[in-house]
């Protein structure tokens, strides 16, 4: 790695680098954003909460007296009469996987300044989240239809429907309130908040485009915790 | 013998310097501090009265805001315990009191003092209060966020307090909440109440949540120009720490809260097994009430330090005052308080011995919880050595400390009792647990909660509190909780179990009867005498003597403002420039016997100061 200078200051490479930037005043991650590591550590709490879920979840799965219900058959699309384990699942992960590639472009242009680019590209992820929520309440709404509960299910143990519902749905919460978060974001961009130095409508603080970023970091760790909960609902 | 004592040379410390200014021509980089590298805070500042003191974005009223709800909490908190002490002292005399009324009481109690009085006051209010005064910043660094903070937390309490309004009342589960009998009929409020619990708790959470990000980037990020983390006051290190303890315990509470609610609402079995009720099977099956546990324990275990670690930071500071010499091993304690963090993620299970577990399991908590006694005591001794030829002052801020010390030590060694899974059993579920956890983190915190009060409130007010009232106020709670706890280690051996309504014809009852009553007597004198503090403080409000900037000669930041009481922004124009730690008391050779943070080391040549 470079030197890198921020503000003036020389930043070490390295274990030296952050020993002495610990050792500093003021701040302990030179240049960081009070906002982008406020992000951070809520993140680092929301890992947390979700380890929690689904260590629960293991733990719950591991000692039920009752079999728990084969995956591949009961998340399996039928196209036509085949039943194709996975396939909404597939499908959902690669939107919600794409709309994260959406979110770092919009950040990158965010940061050049390029207005315009920045919203379309958080317009873009925006709806990539909704249409992921979308296509979980369609696999949520026939699992209801097929008798599924949180109580029970006619497939084997009734932690399954449960820890499914309480899970995803979870996840799905996070989703939205991202997606939320996301159009909110993309009127910000194209009204040019940031250009003409809006102060906020609740804040009164005035913004910059490092909240694109910000907004980006919620949007990643929602992606990468997906990642988790398909292994292991869908692929165990 | 104490000639050679005066002979100072022979006896400075290691990591002093002599600051010199040899022959006129002192060094120009002495003084150098880095230069800034955050821009000025853009603060909000309020227009109206309702933004100015009700929706308020300063740090120091949510604080204020913070302290008095959570002492509303504990005033509710303590007429419970006087309810209950009624009952255990004299049973039969309240005649409106149930088996089911007393359980309500334990229940709510518990969590009351637990979460939303200590936690709530320790990291809501002193932390908002002083983090920024502390670190030399302007206000939080997200100003909105933290009034939203204490808005959650003060809708929590009013959802917890709705709970005694409910029909069947508050949940009567006691405070762990164990399923499956948490939400089963026949345990007291076990339809509205224990939904309002779960609700409050997950809201409580949500608003610490945004508190607790504000105080951590606050201290990392925002810190004025020389402020480096081994230069902060303790009492900054410790609120610090238990804020990194609580974003990382109160998401397990916030899952099992969740989780329990949906076996309470639809009726899933996360925590539920199989249960035969009056010879019928109930819907429930194949939970596991074990699981619980884990989950609570590991939120438990280290709210046991949220709420020690920041008293542990203040008496440190408070006693360095007063004692007027430097705190001593102050990287010792720094570490100490982090190690004390770290090891208290790996001593959970040592709440369930009794639940049945593995005896390697058993071994392995019980090894960390014996651990931990190490940097507990480092501590301990650190405090001591402090005050070890200090020129200590006995003021009503020095006995508080002094009786935390003893408090402390007290209930920490009956601590190493409790952490052996032999000793464990025997006496788990008696009155020697309780002496254990309400001498430890009961008496202890609240002992440094009021010496803080007596310390930071002509800060907060701008006028003394009163001395006499103080020392009364001390002495009453101080011999008064050593009445109350000290025989109910007696009780535990004997064998008088906790939470039971009524002991009726058992045999303990024969020794047994006459230390209740007294104890009960105590608790009355001792809950009475907290009212001395609120008499003190209306007092003082109304008539009491000014108080003069600084008036306890203390060197760190908050008592440097340009305004006695700080105004939002603190620090006037200009914020302050840190050239030491704030430990700075009675150096050889300074004028004063205390060297402010802010004052450069050009100002004091030719004296022995500490590097740091």
């Amino acid at each position: 790695m470079s030197e890198q200078k921020i503000d003036g200051f020389e930043l070490k490479p390295g274990f030296k680098g952050m020993a002495s930037d610990t050792g500093s005043d003021q701040t302990m991650f030179k240049g960081v954003h009070w906002g982008k590591a406020m992000m951070w550590i809520f993140l680092l709490s929301d890992t947390f909460v979700f380890s929690c879920f689904l260590i629960s979840y293991m733990k719950g799965r591991g000692s039920t007296l009752v079999d728990w219900p084969n995956t591949s058959e009961v998340f399996s699309l039928h196209v036509g009469s085949v039943p194709v384990p996975l396939l909404l699942i597939a499908i959902m992960t690669f939107v919600l996987i794409t709309s994260s590639g959406t979110m770092a472009l919009a950040v990158k242009y965010g940061y050049e300044k390029n207005r315009k680019m920045c919203g379309w590209l958080i317009l873009a992820t925006a709806v990539g989240g909704l249409t992921f929520v979308g296509m979980q309440v369609f696999e949520w709404s026939k699992l209801i239809h097929e008798g599924v509960r949180p109580w029970g299910n006619p497939f084997g143990a009734s932690q399954f429907g449960s820890f499914f519902f309480m899970i995803t749905g979870f996840h799905g919460f996070h989703v939205s309130i991202g997606v939320i978060f996301l159009f909110i974001y993309t009127y910000k961009v194209f009204a040019g908040h940031y250009e003409s130095k809006k102060r906020g409508w609740f804040t009164k603080m005035k913004g910059d485009y490092v909240e694109i970023e910000i907004l980006g970091l919620y949007w990643h760790f929602v992606d990468l915790v997906w990642v988790f909960i398909f292994a292991f609902f869908y692929l165990w | 013998m104490s000639d050679e004592y005066d002979n100072n040379k022979s006896y400075q410390a290691q990591s002093s310097e002599v600051m010199d200014g040899s022959a006129g021509s002192i060094n120009p980089d002495i003084d150098y501090v880095r230069p800034a590298e955050v821009g000025e805070q853009d603060l909000y500042h309020g227009h109206s009265f309702i933004e100015k003191w009700i929706f308020c974005q300063d740090a120091k009223v949510i604080g204020v805001q913070y302290f008095l709800t959570a002492v509303f909490t504990g005033i509710v908190g303590l007429i419970l315990s006087w309810l209950m002490r009624l009952q255990l002292g004299f049973p039969g005399l309240a005649g409106f009191m149930t088996a089911e009324h007393y359980y309500q009481f334990v229940t709510m109690h518990g969590m009351i003092m637990v979460v939303y009085f200590l936690t709530a006051l320790f990291l809501g209010g002193f932390g908002n209060y002083l983090i920024p005064l502390m670190v030399g910043a302007r206000d939080m660094v997200f100003p909105y966020v933290n009034m939203l903070s204490f808005w959650m937390f003060f809708v929590a309490v009013a959802v917890l307090m709705a709970s005694f309004f409910v029909p069947g009342g508050p949940t009567g589960a006691g405070w762990t909440l164990y399923p499956p009998q948490t939400i089963l009929e026949g345990t007291p409020g076990s339809g509205m109440g224990i939904l309002l619990m779960l609700i409050s708790l997950s809201l409580f959470v949500i608003g610490f949540t945004m508190g607790g990000l504000n105080y951590m980037i606050t201290i990392l990020q925002a810190r004025t120009r020389g402020m480096t983390l081994m230069r902060m006051p303790l009492t900054v290190w410790g609120i610090f720490t238990a804020t990194v303890l609580a974003m990382l315990a109160f998401p397990a509470l916030l899952v099992s809260a969740i989780m329990m609610t949906l076996d309470k609402v639809l009726q899933t079995s996360f925590f539920m097994p199989t249960i035969l009720k009056a010879g019928e099977v109930l819907e429930y099956g194949g939970g596991s009430p074990i699981l619980f546990q884990h989950l609570f324990w590991f939120f438990g275990h280290p709210e046991v330090y949220i709420v020690a670690l920041p008293a542990f930071g203040i008496v440190s500071d408070l006693i360095s005052v007063h004692a007027r010499k430097n705190i001593f091993g102050y990287r010792m304690m720094v570490w100490a308080i982090v190690g004390i963090g770290g090891l208290s993620f790996f001593v959970w299970a040592h709440h369930m011995y009794v639940s049945g577990m593995n005896p390697w399991f058993g071994f392995f908590f019980a090894t960390t919880t014996l651990i931990i006694a190490v940097p507990t005591a480092m501590k301990v001794y650190n405090w001591i050595l402090t005050l070890w030829r200090g020129n200590i002052r006995i003021n009503t801020v020095m006995l508080w400390c002094l009786g935390f010390i003893v408090t402390f030590v007290n209930g920490g060694i009956t601590g190493i009792f409790l952490g052996n899974v032999s000793v464990d059993v025997p006496l788990s579920d008696t009155y020697f647990v309780i002496a254990h956890f309400h001498m430890v983190m009961g008496i202890a915190p609240l002992m440094v909660i009021m010496g803080a009060v007596y310390h930071w409130f002509p800060l907060v007010a701008g006028k003394m509190l009163h001395e006499g009232l103080g020392k009364w106020h001390f002495w009453i709670t101080f011999l008064g909780a050593y009445s109350i706890y000290f025989p109910m280690h007696y009780l535990g051996f004997i064998g008088v179990p906790r939470r039971y309504f009524e002991m009726y014809d058992s045999p303990y009852m024969t020794s047994a009867v006459g230390m209740n009553e007294f104890i009960s007597i105590a608790a009355f004198i001792v809950g009475a005498a907290q009212f001395i503090l609120v008499f003190n403080i209306i007092k003082t409000l109304k008539t009491g003597k000014k108080a003069e900037k600084n008036p306890w000669k203390a060197n760190s930041l908050e008592w440097y403002t340009s305004t006695v009481p700080p105004e939002h922004g603190n620090f006037g124009e200009r914020l302050p420039v840190v050239h030491r730690w704030p430990y700075d008391f009675s150096v050889p050779g300074a004028k004063d016997d205390f060297i402010p943070q802010t004052t450069a080391p050009s100002e004091v040549i030719h004296t022995e100061v500490e590097k740091t």
